[in-house]
């Protein structure tokens, strides 16, 4: 039965890719760039993979399709030109796709629980992970203490696209933008969006904090929470107008989101050293090295959660009033 | 008592699906805009109250649920609204309805 | 059961190559960074279907009793991934929007044009 559902979800995911690539209205493409995202992430569940569907439904379905439409607002909505080179380059994507098939009878058997990948170190993750941390999700046992360290390395590098984005977009409206009332006017005479956005807005915030901090007892996290918050002040910012949802949330407050969150997760790995234990080493925050590691893992995925929703909400407002 | 439950299951998931189908077809094959997001809706309200209380009587009296309870909710507050957004704004964009009565032809009626 | 593991692995190729030739032979710059994310979701089923282990559950510990799990590691690296992979679309849809300021046009070969002169 998961067969047919798998080969079912598959074949509707390579179908909505090849419309992607051969439409030439760019809002159709990104449209159907959400339908593609949502397939993944029905994929990922039935391959088990719990938090990778819930942060790709929320990231890949939701706010990437929000960016991707704020900046076609900015740009053009139709692809004008033919492709180019055609012929050569369907054959080499054609030879490079038989090859990888070539190579894909080579593979362990899928859901062989012998195979390298399952044998090497993950056996050692799943033992240690109640005896160390004790805490159900050994996603989020592994992501933030295990393997910590790349974790901050991505913080810095969603930090790094936030102030990226501000460099090149930040500087408000451009020459020949339209009149300031039209943009800030977001649906405001449109009541029907209104009052059910006023209805499900605290709700929105509150499963983002519920997926925050239960990221340790089902699948959920700092990242997924992030972007279900940044969506929940987006869904504001549209229904509103700009101007009401900057002076709930100012510029100045987004700056100090997008710093703290970097600086809470550095702050607890400092915290470490001063305690005596290495960088990062969260068993010296409390007298019980368990108790110090979901405390360690409560504060840094805090800080993720803070660093995404100050990054993604600092990226919308840079590209909402850019104007036209 | 268990098979009844079961079967009671697997009537709700089926109507369901064929709401789903239903509501696929006529977005394929309706004339016009609105009368394809017309069609459209019934996946999003029968579709989905139909396989929701299927997955419910088979999850029984636990958390699953209620957080089912909540989905449903959350579906049938924003696919209307969705709707209501998508309406007005093919309506702010210009394309009118295909059964809209021209005003002439009103007038020599 | 073969046949579904294989079928995983050539629709993975398939959506790779199909993201590749977007970004190679289409000249809109926002239909290349469209593509971009199309081998990037490839390269992610790619990495969660060697992690499946059969009758596997998530990687959950329940409140009672030893089940089997799916392997936890390429979940963890795949999440990264996905949130750094749209960390480097955003930061190129901003960099498409200025060139748009600039060039007045974002086809890629009107843009090598305009260099020209």
């Amino acid at each position: 039965m998961i067969v047919i559902f798998g080969i079912f979800l598959l074949t509707l995911l390579v179908i909505t890719a090849i419309a992607i690539v051969r439409t030439d209205n760019l809002f159709v493409a990104v449209m159907l760039m959400g339908i593609a995202s949502l397939l993944i992430a029905a994929n990922f569940f039935l391959l088990d993979a719990a938090d990778v569907a819930l942060t790709e439904a929320a990231v890949g379905a939701g706010i990437s399709t929000v960016l991707f439409l704020g900046a076609l607002a900015l740009t053009s909505e139709r692809e004008r030109a033919k492709s180019s080179n055609r012929l050569l380059s369907f054959a080499v994507v054609a030879a490079a796709a038989l090859i990888i098939i070539y190579a894909t009878f080579d593979k362990p058997r899928f859901g062989d629980p012998e195979a390298p990948v399952q044998t090497h170190v993950a056996p050692w993750y799943l033992e240690k992970t109640p005896e160390y941390i004790d805490i159900p999700n050994v996603v989020t046992a592994v992501l933030g203490s295990f393997r910590g360290y790349d974790t901050l390395g991505e913080v810095f590098v969603v930090f790094t696209a936030g102030i990226g984005v501000l460099f090149l977009l930040g500087g408000g409206a451009a020459a020949g933008s339209l009149p300031q009332e039209k943009i800030n006017e977001g649906l405001r005479h449109h009541l029907i969006p209104r009052v059910v956005g006023r209805v499900l807005i605290p709700f929105i915030l509150l499963f983002g904090l519920y997926v925050q901090f239960h990221g340790e007892y089902g699948p959920g996290g700092g990242f997924q929470a992030g972007a279900i918050i940044a969506a929940s002040v987006i869904l504001f910012a549209l229904l509103e107008g700009e101007q009401r949802a900057l002076s709930v949330l100012p510029e100045r407050a987004l700056l100090g989101l997008i710093a703290f969150g970097p600086l809470l997760y550095g702050g607890v790995g400092i915290a470490g050293i001063v305690l005596g234990g290495n960088f990062l080493d969260y068993s010296v925050l409390s007298s019980d090295p368990v108790k110090g590691q979901q405390l360690g893992i409560l504060l840094i995925e805090a800080g993720v959660g803070i660093s995404v929703t100050g990054v993604l909400l600092a990226i919308f407002h840079a590209f909402a009033a850019r104007g036209r | 008592m268990e098979a009844l439950i079961d079967t009671l299951s697997w009537v709700l998931l089926t109507l369901g699906g064929l709401s789903v189908l239903i509501g696929g077809i006529g977005a394929l094959r309706m004339p016009d805009l609105y009368t394809r997001m017309h069609a459209a809706s019934v996946t999003d309200s029968m579709g989905a109250i139909l396989v929701l209380a299927g997955i419910m009587l088979q999850a029984g009296w636990s958390l699953a649920t209620i957080k089912l309870i909540a989905i449903l909710l959350f579906l049938l507050l924003t696919s209307p609204t969705s709707s209501y957004a998508l309406a007005s704004a093919a309506l702010l964009a210009g394309k009118r309805p295909l059964a809209e009565i021209p005003q002439d032809q009103e007038e020599s009626k | 059961m073969e046949l579904l593991g294989l079928y995983h692995y050539w629709v993975f190729a398939i959506l790779l190559m199909i993201g590749f030739y977007a970004v190679i032979a289409k000249r809109n710059l926002v239909k290349k960074l469209i593509g971009l994310s199309l081998f990037q979701a490839a390269v992610f089923l790619l990495y969660i279907t060697m992690g499946k282990v059969d009758d596997g559950t998530a990687p959950i510990f329940p409140e009672a009793g030893a089940v089997i799990f799916s392997n936890p590691l390429p979940q963890v690296l795949i999440l990264t991934a996905i949130v750094v992979g749209i960390s480097t679309t955003a930061l190129g849809l901003g960099i498409v929007v200025r060139i748009k300021e600039e060039y007045g046009s974002i086809e890629e070969h009107e843009i090598q044009e305009i260099d020209k002169r």
